[in-house]
């Protein structure tokens, strides 16, 4: 049998690459990096690199970097709550998980945005659960409900006693990141376990240009020393916070994730790092930073190119969309970004679910990009030789009037070749009409209705389970943000 | 240059975002003692109104917006320290406050509004992002702004819009100030809901809102 050929986009040419990574590397070296935490201005210090006390500018020499680089892991294995199953995040491997962070939710009844609650973050994660092509959780909705200063720990909080799935997460405050850690530390038997079997990524993001606030700094930091994987989220917007060409922001984009890189590799060597991001093609009429643009998907497209040819795992931000509804835009915007972020072969890939600038969540987005998502599965598996010889056979005996649809070959293989069509409506008109002209945002609602009935629980140890809550309770008390929410399995 | 011949000059050095032009022609105006509230009258502000034109019919975007309004900035600090601004008062819309609330630090739409506003004739005084509620107070009390601008990108730090007008009603202040609202979350009807003064969904929606409010347009 010819070897199945698995597509894959390259956007850039390999010289580009080496161009662009040695720019990135010489703004580096040249302007350095703003670094807002004492600690990180310490260990870059130590490391030789140049550090400007007053300013808090460092300089990084290239060997830095590439001392960093060749100790970052090429691969992180993600292993669910249970810690059975594991998810290899390299190679061309391809995750999908909901967009995260929202903070208003699209309310199906009314088709306006309003502020998630708890009950909305409980729904969310329970629907994640069952959807089959997102692999992973995000803690993609903030509930308003319960106080800010514990928001961070308690999305996470949740997601871990109502799912399965590895987490996609990140700290609102430095002080966040102790109970998360000890969350995720509980569900493992101890930070030792937690370390062997990462169980969730932590996002932080620089602010661009070239600059890392003290939270995102700790968070690396933090990460580091726990072997939690953390994901660099670098998110230039064309013209208005990086240079306004593709290329001169991938150049801003290799600065600041490697710069992340070196943080990570000082605090704690080996450190898993995921190079990822969140930029954006800035649009000069409206001031905004849209996640749908084509441009956008150009820059995820090709950073993702240059953290593969850096070897190191990659993250982006697409299969999300700006709509403020489910409409066409929704769907095209989501689409294009799934296909080119899977064709890209982007390790981890945030965004369905999502509408608004990353700003909401809708529970009937998630059903629809669960079935786009599989769509882009199929696509990555292409087209393979089934038998030898691939059709003479089927055709041995053929009369004009031969039934493919009963022939044995097609039953062999057409589940193999082809998906389910899901919600996508695939009826005659009549049909159509006679359903009540459905529209598949209604029967994403419907979906999700069902779905959220038919959740069961997955089983976690009981002890486990206490532990999570007393975590929960202890760190709500501390900060004096009264009694949380303990969901009900 | 006689007048006839430096005022399409300036006009067009606004209109093509020039700011060392912009400003030479400022000098040569100063050096040549022609009446300098005339100058922005006749000279600069036909450039800016044309800046706006462009924005409107789609021709201009933001980058073509922003350094129009910055060549403008620069004309002025050139023609500032010689004329008395009560000269201007038919041109100049007066003091402003403007910055991020607390809590937010998104400062580009800001800046935006904070720079036409400066090119259209108000003196601004820009807090810059993450501005607790009272200092927009106690600046505006101590400069003598009469119009406030309240920015803010987030969902969450919107509802300091609200604190805001509760704070200057709790100081006995609200009628003093006129308070102008932004930011992606914001939205009229927001701005109706909290009891500000305005809402303007870009910069240069902002400056025509901030001119009428001030009486001035």
């Amino acid at each position: 049998m010819i070897e199945t050929r698995k597509p894959k986009l390259e956007l850039l040419s390999k010289e580009l690459v080496e161009k662009i990574v040695d720019e990135g590397l010489a703004l580096l070296e040249r302007h350095g990096v703003l670094v807002e935490n004492a600690e990180a201005l310490d260990l870059l210090a130590g490391a030789g690199a140049a550090v400007d006390r007053a300013s808090g500018v460092v300089r990084i020499g290239r060997k830095i970097v590439e001392e960093c680089l060749a100790a970052t892991p090429a691969v992180i294995t993600l292993y669910d709550r249970s810690g059975r199953r594991a998810y290899t995040v390299g190679g061309d491997e391809v995750h999908f998980d909901p967009g995260s962070a929202a903070v208003t939710i699209l309310d199906h009844a009314t088709q306006s945005e309003r502020k998630a609650t708890t009950a909305d973050v409980v729904a969310l994660y329970k629907l994640v659960e069952t959807l089959e092509h997102l692999h992973f959780q995000a803690t993609a909705l903030i509930a308003t409900d319960v106080a800010p200063a514990v928001a961070d720990a308690f999305r996470l909080y949740l997601g871990l006693c109502l799912s399965e799935k590895p987490f996609v997460t990140g700290t609102f405050r430095v002080e966040g990141f102790g109970p998360m850690k000890d969350l995720l530390a509980a569900v493992r038997g101890g930070e030792a376990a937690l370390r062997a079997k990462p169980l969730a990524i932590f996002d932080a993001c620089p602010s661009p240009p070239l600059k890392w606030s003290n939270l995102t700094t700790q968070s690396l930091i933090d990460a580091a020393r726990a072997g939690i994987p953390s994901e660099l989220i670098s998110m230039g917007m064309t013209g208005a916070t990086s240079p306004t060409t593709i290329a001169g922001t991938l150049v801003q984009h290799v600065a600041e994730s490697l710069s992340g890189v070196v943080i990570c590799q000082l605090a704690g060597r080996g450190a898993p790092v995921i190079f990822g991001g969140s930029p954006s093609s800035f649009d000069m009429r409206k001031g905004t930073t849209p996640m749908g643009a084509i441009e956008t998907m150009m820059i995820d497209a090709a950073y993702a190119q240059i953290g593969k040819h850096l070897k190191m795992p990659t993250h982006a931000y697409m299969a999300l969309s700006d709509a403020k509804v489910n409409d066409p835009q929704a769907g095209f915007e989501t689409a294009l970004g799934a296909v080119i972020g899977a064709l890209a072969g982007i390790n981890v890939i945030s965004g369905p679910g999502m509408l608004d600038f990353e700003s909401a969540q809708s529970l009937e987005k998630l059903v629809i990009d669960d079935g786009l998502c599989a769509m882009a599965y199929r696509l990555l598996d292409g087209i393979a030789q089934r038998d030898d010889p691939i059709a003479l056979g089927v055709f041995e005996g053929f009369t004009p009037g031969m039934s493919f649809l009963t022939h044995p070959h097609t039953r062999q293989w057409y589940r193999k070749e082809h998906i389910p069509a899901g919600l996508v409506d695939r009826d005659p008109y009549e049909a159509w009409v006679t359903a009540g002209r459905t529209s598949i945002v209604d029967k994403a609602h419907a979906d999700v209705e069902r779905r959220l009935a038919a959740y069961a629980a997955p089983p976690l140890a009981a002890g486990i389970r206490q532990d999570l809550d007393r975590i929960m309770a202890a760190y709500a008390k501390a900060l004096g943000a009264g009694d949380v929410p303990v969901p009900r399995l | 240059m006689t007048k006839d011949e430096i005022y399409p000059k300036m006009s067009e050095a606004i209109v093509a975002g020039d700011r060392a032009a912009a400003r030479a022609l400022a000098e040569e105006a100063v050096r040549s003692g022609f009446d300098l509230p005339e100058v922005v009258e006749k000279g600069y502000v036909p450039g800016l109104q044309k800046v706006g034109e462009l924005w409107e019919s789609g021709e201009y975007f933001l980058p073509e917006l922003i350094t129009s309004a910055e060549a403008m900035k620069s004309a002025m600090a050139v023609l500032d320290p010689h004329f008395n601004r009560r000269d201007l008062a038919g041109q100049m819309g007066g003091k402003v406050v403007i910055g991020t609330v607390e809590g937010d630090i998104h400062d580009i739409g800001k800046n935006l509004v904070s720079s036409m506003l400066q090119a259209g004739g108000f003196e601004v005084f820009d807090l810059g992002a993450d501005v607790k509620l009272e200092r927009f107070i106690e600046t505006a009390e101590s400069v003598g702004a009469r119009l406030i601008c309240l920015s803010a990108l987030l969902t969450t730090t919107m509802m300091n819009q609200r604190r805001f007008i509760g704070l200057l009603r709790d100081k006995g202040l609200r009628d003093k100030y006129k308070v102008l609202v932004g930011g992606a979350p914001a939205s009229r009807k927001w701005a109706e809901e909290i009891g500000a003064d305005g809402y303007a969904e870009n910069a240069v929606a902002a400056v025509k809102l901030a001119k009428s409010l001030a009486g001035r347009s």
